[in-house]
């Protein structure tokens, strides 16, 4: 028998064979992999999957792939940071960071779930797979489709900024600029996923691509030794990623890895796209689409797809949410940068950023074991920061002018 | 005939209006509700539409024209 016993719809609970349909055909309501859980408890062990490859795959047995044909082994396993400067400036005894901006190969989050979706295409028998996407997204759908040797279109929108259409071109996939706003883009991707045989990694893959994430819940609990984190903070797009987080921690509690979940879950995002923050802040169980106007382009997604379901996670978990302004954000990844070397995207700044405030409200407390997601780096989005981050000093070539600059005597010391 | 799955967004002030209903008759389409939410103040639905693609895009012209959001029924899936 197969772990994966069927996609399942997340409204009407409709079962389908596991092919790559995203729809359910009575309801329309979104399909998620159903897995015979039964069947992985019998095999599944803390010291198998410590056993396993020095990556994301070695949860396999909970990830929707029937082969061992990897495309992307090297993704995920990325370090689970203790955080002891950043932790003593806000006031937390065990606060780590997830440091997916090292991940592999193409420095984001989005490595684990389109490794996942890639695989799961070509299982599926697919040639050519495609994205639309504005970043990060792109990046490694191109990168993975190139080193698995896949045909691969990206499609974006044709405003967007010459070095982020550099970043997918170096991989040669075939980059389509849609002439037209954000929109336009996204019903022409639904629409040429629907006429064409493509697997479209977010949208008919997109209940395989999904499960990648919950390999964050499950390295932040292996690697705080088998222990869930007191609090999870973890930033918003389409609120797909704290969904499957919260899956995920759930997972190993069904499975016996670990004891009853008391995670809480809070979700972060930028105050200029903050449609699900929004919604829960009002006491909503719906979300209102919002026109995206913030830095923090990777989060920028205003109709989420799962952005009910991140509210009822988080409800669930007894968690909250908030935003953050523009200036918040930068002064996040400064902070972070500062304290603990970690050089994260405009999305690491939205987290950082609400963490210092769930902090400040008292909702996060010192002696709370705390993870917050970073995922993806720095170096994508360093236009959000080049005016922040001050200017270099500039000397001539002499020791006397260097030892004046920094305030030094003959012998060294002093500072500037 | 092609048959294509839209979210529909109504406004407060269109909420009473029978713009499914009106659509039906203005254009060659078979309108198709799956799932439905409509609150006092905002409401939303899961539309198909089945009929010839020209006819199903002017449909939707006409579904926005009459003040409501047409997205696809995958809402947002730019990343």
């Amino acid at each position: 028998m197969s772990k994966m016993k069927a996609l399942v719809c997340r409204e009407c609970g409709k079962e389908y064979p596991p092919k790559a349909i995203h729809v359910c055909e009575m309801c329309f309501g979104p399909l998620e992999v159903k897995y015979n859980y039964d069947e992985i408890k019998s095999t599944i062990s803390r010291k198998k999957i410590e056993q396993g490859p020095n990556s994301m795959w070695r949860y396999i047995d909970l990830l929707p792939v029937e082969s061992t044909a990897i495309i992307g082994p090297h993704a995920g396993l990325t370090p689970l940071v203790r955080a002891k400067n950043l932790g003593a400036h806000l006031g937390i005894d065990e606060l780590y960071i997830k440091n997916d901006t090292v991940n592999h190969p193409t420095l984001s989050f989005k490595d684990r779930v389109v490794s996942v979706a890639l695989t799961r295409a070509r299982e599926l028998g697919f040639e050519t797979v495609a994205c639309a996407s504005t970043g990060n997204l792109a990046n490694s759908v191109a990168a993975h489709a190139a080193a698995a040797g896949m045909k691969c279109y990206v499609f974006i929108p044709a405003d967007l900024e010459a070095a982020k259409v550099l970043g997918n071109l170096i991989y040669k996939p075939n980059v389509v600029e849609v002439e037209g706003n954000y929109d336009d883009v996204n019903r022409l991707c639904s629409e040429i996923a629907g006429e064409h045989g493509w697997a479209f990694v977010n949208i008919n893959i997109r209940p395989y691509y999904a499960e990648g994430s919950k390999t964050l819940a499950f390295e932040t609990v292996e690697q705080l030794g088998w222990r869930t984190p007191d609090q999870a903070v973890i930033p918003m797009a389409s609120g797909s990623l704290l969904t499957k987080i919260w899956k995920g921690l759930h997972e190993m509690q069904a499975l016996g890895l670990v004891d009853q979940v008391r995670t809480k879950i809070n979700g972060a995002q930028a105050e200029g796209c903050s449609p699900i923050a929004t919604a829960f802040k009002a006491g909503r169980d719906f979300f209102k689409p919002v026109k995206p106007k913030t830095i923090a382009k990777s989060l920028a997604i205003g109709n989420p797809a799962d952005g009910y379901y991140a509210l009822k996670a988080t409800a669930e978990s007894k968690g909250a949410m908030d935003a953050v302004t523009d200036e918040e954000v930068v002064e996040g990844i400064k902070l972070l940068a500062q304290t603990e070397g970690i050089f994260a995207e405009t999305a690491g700044g939205v987290t950082i950023g609400v963490l210092c405030k769930l902090v400040k409200q008292g909702l996060i407390k010192k002696n709370d074991v705390t993870v917050a997601y970073i995922t993806g780096n720095g170096l994508k989005t360093q236009e959000a920061v080049v005016d922040a981050v001050g200017r270099p000093f500039r000397i001539q070539p002499s020791l006397v002018n260097f030892q004046k600059t920094f305030k030094m005597g003959k012998n060294g010391g002093g500072e500037s | 005939m092609t048959s294509l799955r839209f979210h529909i967004r109504f406004p407060e002030n269109k909420i009473k209006e029978p713009i499914i209903y009106q659509i039906g008759h203005e254009y060659k389409v078979v309108t198709n509700v799956r799932r439905a939410d409509v609150r006092e103040t905002t409401g939303w639905m899961d539309l198909e539409l089945t009929g010839e693609t020209e006819e199903i895009e002017r449909a939707i012209d006409g579904i926005r024209t009459k003040g409501c959001v047409v997205d696809p029924i995958e809402l947002n899936v730019v990343e």
